[in-house]
């Protein structure tokens, strides 16, 4: 290391102003969400796992349906089934198990011990989750127009517009939640996640109208945000409307409003909770005790 | 508490409930105890202690990641328990070897948005971070995926983040953990031009290096099974021991010869022996220089052949050994937690 020049020791002097509140919150959430949209674009077994995987799945239900002489709005349904899945992976493997390898990494102390919220963490963690999957849901729509076809009549954009923001704000929502229960229960909350992946695909209805599930096994699963935002995005974008729909439009914003709520204040909750006993017990912010 | 003082601890305790088996008792673990302890503003403070001594529980009790379960501590004014948010925007902490950021972000990128944790403003914290990386000689690998540096390159990123925020109180434990020389010397010169700059900086370094303790620490407290054992200036502390003369001697296999047989020569106060891979070093403390003649004739007895014979000036490892009765690391081969 060289002696150091005048530029260096400047910047071994004070800062004359550093952020704090509303501020620091929304650069924290810019800064956590940096390494999602950013770094992981570098990585390029995205294209394999978020792509790939789900375009096989698509293709295979296009074809099941076609031999079936399905109505040809189902590949519809498939294709944006296909999209979805990208944000419920992301949820259930990415930003669930974030905060417990953030603790294994040695970063959970690091923001813990910082003047930031952990819900400001939190909130970027899934912004720039869902913003890079984002990306994936719309390679892969776009591949379903080009490769089966699939037409789309948008009957209110506005509609659309709000079932999407509430069903990724209840969805995000939930995966905060469970960030902080993967966090509390590690492994055998890994355990459920595994557990939960293939049912939650077919009660939630990725491949098929959830229309065509007994009630209450669609109204069990309306519980998770993508039940009802896939149903009334469906309305909204194939000219069959209300024809395959589980509730109306109008009755799944509501309750994909509710659900937002009750996740995002939950994970406060939580997160509160799991700050506490991170001090407590000291048993959060390392794994040896 | 003084206004000088940007730490302070007063009776500090921490215990540790050990999870097992349910059937089991949980079993504690005193990782500190009746911890008393000030450090003036401006001070480079050193915690000197073997693995598992309590000193990393310290810091995370400082640093507030962890409640104290008796008496109280507080940092820079504020109680680390009752107000962490009062704390938390002038401290921050570097671990040896720790793997924080993330490996996909460049080192710029990863320093980035710790800064932004902070609240340091975006133009600010990216001059900055040019300007540290430049000093600690890691200027030309800043575009560089952090995950693709050598551990000594990850450590002087680290190092950066710790001090990219400004804290007024700063906490390194063990930061030269598995550095080499150079890297080594380039973040103990780097420690010493931050504190330099600013007057009202504070440091705490944790250690078991004894050699860098005493190279840079103005005070240092000796710290074993949770307990501080002495608080002074490494001189002060080294006085101590003055009045008896230290011999390092290294001998062939030892043949049998045990520490405790050492001990019970007259004249000796203290004996620790440490193996080598050519045999054994060992460390003894003389009332007289005189008793030297009946270690040796002690050697001859047990056919153990000296190899290399030295007198030597104290150090801050004979302090320890002269505080615990034991090597540093013979305390750490006893099974600490």
């Amino acid at each position: 290391m060289d002696s150091p020049n005048p530029r260096s020791l400047a910047a071994l002097r004070p800062y004359t102003h550093k952020n704090t509140g509303w501020r620091l919150f929304v650069s924290t959430i810019l800064a956590r969400a940096y390494p999602r949209i950013i770094g992981q674009q570098r990585e390029v077994s995205w294209l394999v796992f978020d792509l790939i995987m789900p375009m096989l799945a698509v293709i295979a239900y296009v074809f099941v349906y076609r031999a079936l002489n399905a109505p040809e709005e189902y590949i519809g349904f498939v294709v944006m089934g296909g999209a979805m899945t990208a944000f419920w992976m992301n949820i259930l493997w990415s930003m669930s198990s974030q905060l417990y390898w953030e603790k294994e990494q040695g970063n959970l102390a690091l923001y813990i011990m910082a003047p930031n919220s952990m819900m400001a963490i939190l909130l970027g963690m899934a912004l720039g989750g869902m913003l890079a999957t984002a990306l994936r849901a719309l390679v892969v729509t776009l591949l379903g127009i080009f490769l089966f076809g699939v037409t789309y009549a948008v009957s209110s954009y506005v509609q659309l517009f709000l079932v999407f923001m509430l069903a990724m704000v209840a969805l995000y929502g939930m995966g905060m939640m469970m960030a902080s229960a993967f966090l509390l229960f590690g492994r055998e909350a890994w355990h459920m996640a595994n557990l939960a992946q293939e049912p939650i695909f077919l009660a939630s209805g990725f491949y098929f109208p959830i229309k065509s599930l007994p009630f209450w096994v669609a109204a069990g699963a309306s519980i998770i945000p993508l039940t009802l935002g896939m149903d009334a995005m469906r309305q909204l974008v194939f000219a069959t409307g209300f024809q395959f729909g589980f509730l109306t439009v109008q009755t799944e914003i509501i309750i994909l409003a509710v659900l937002s709520v009750v996740f995002v204040v939950t994970a406060k909750v939580m997160l509160g909770y799991i700050e506490k006993i991170a001090v407590r017990e000291g048993r959060i912010t390392e794994s040896r005790r | 508490m003084s206004a000088s003082l940007a730490i302070e601890t007063k009776d500090l305790g921490r215990i540790y409930k050990l999870r097992g088996s349910k059937k089991e008792t949980r079993k504690e673990l005193i990782a500190l105890q009746d911890v008393n302890l000030t450090v003036e503003r401006g001070e480079l403070f050193g915690l000197l202690g073997p693995n598992g001594a309590g000193k990393t529980t310290l810091i995370k009790v400082l640093t507030t990641l962890l409640s104290p379960t008796s008496g109280w501590a507080r940092v820079a004014g504020a109680d680390v328990h009752a107000e962490p948010e009062a704390v938390r925007p002038r401290i921050n902490m570097v671990s040896g070897g720790e793997s924080s950021g993330y490996g996909l972000l460049t080192v710029k990128e990863n320093l980035w948005m710790f800064s932004q944790f902070y609240g340091v403003p975006s133009k600010e914290a990216n001059e900055r971070i040019e300007a540290l990386l430049e000093m600690v000689g890691l200027k030309d690998r800043m575009h560089t995926k952090s995950s693709d540096l050598s551990t000594g390159l990850r450590q002087k990123m680290n190092i950066v983040r710790g001090f990219l925020t400004e804290p007024e109180v700063l906490f390194l434990d063990e930061p030269t953990l598995g550095l080499d020389v150079g890297a080594m010397r380039d973040v103990r010169r780097f420690i010493l031009d931050w504190l330099k700059a600013d007057k009202e900086r504070t440091l705490l370094l944790t250690t078991h290096y004894m050699a860098e303790a005493d190279e840079l620490c103005d005070r240092v407290a000796i710290i074993n099974k949770g307990r501080v054992l002495a608080c002074d200036r490494p001189s002060v502390l080294k006085q101590r021991l003055q009045k008896d003369a230290l011999f390092e001697i290294e001998v062939s296999p030892l043949n049998g010869l045990t520490q405790q047989m050492l001990v019970d020569q007259a004249e000796v106060t203290k004996a620790a022996i440490s193996e080598t891979e050519k045999g054994a070093k060992l460390s003894l403390s003389l009332v007289e220089e005189s008793a030297l003649a009946r270690i040796i004739n002690l050697f001859t007895q047990k056919d153990v052949k000296v190899m290399n014979l030295n007198k030597r000036e104290p150090t801050l490892e004979d302090v320890f050994v002269d505080l615990v009765g034991r090597s540093m690391a013979e305390e750490e081969s006893n099974g600490q937690p």
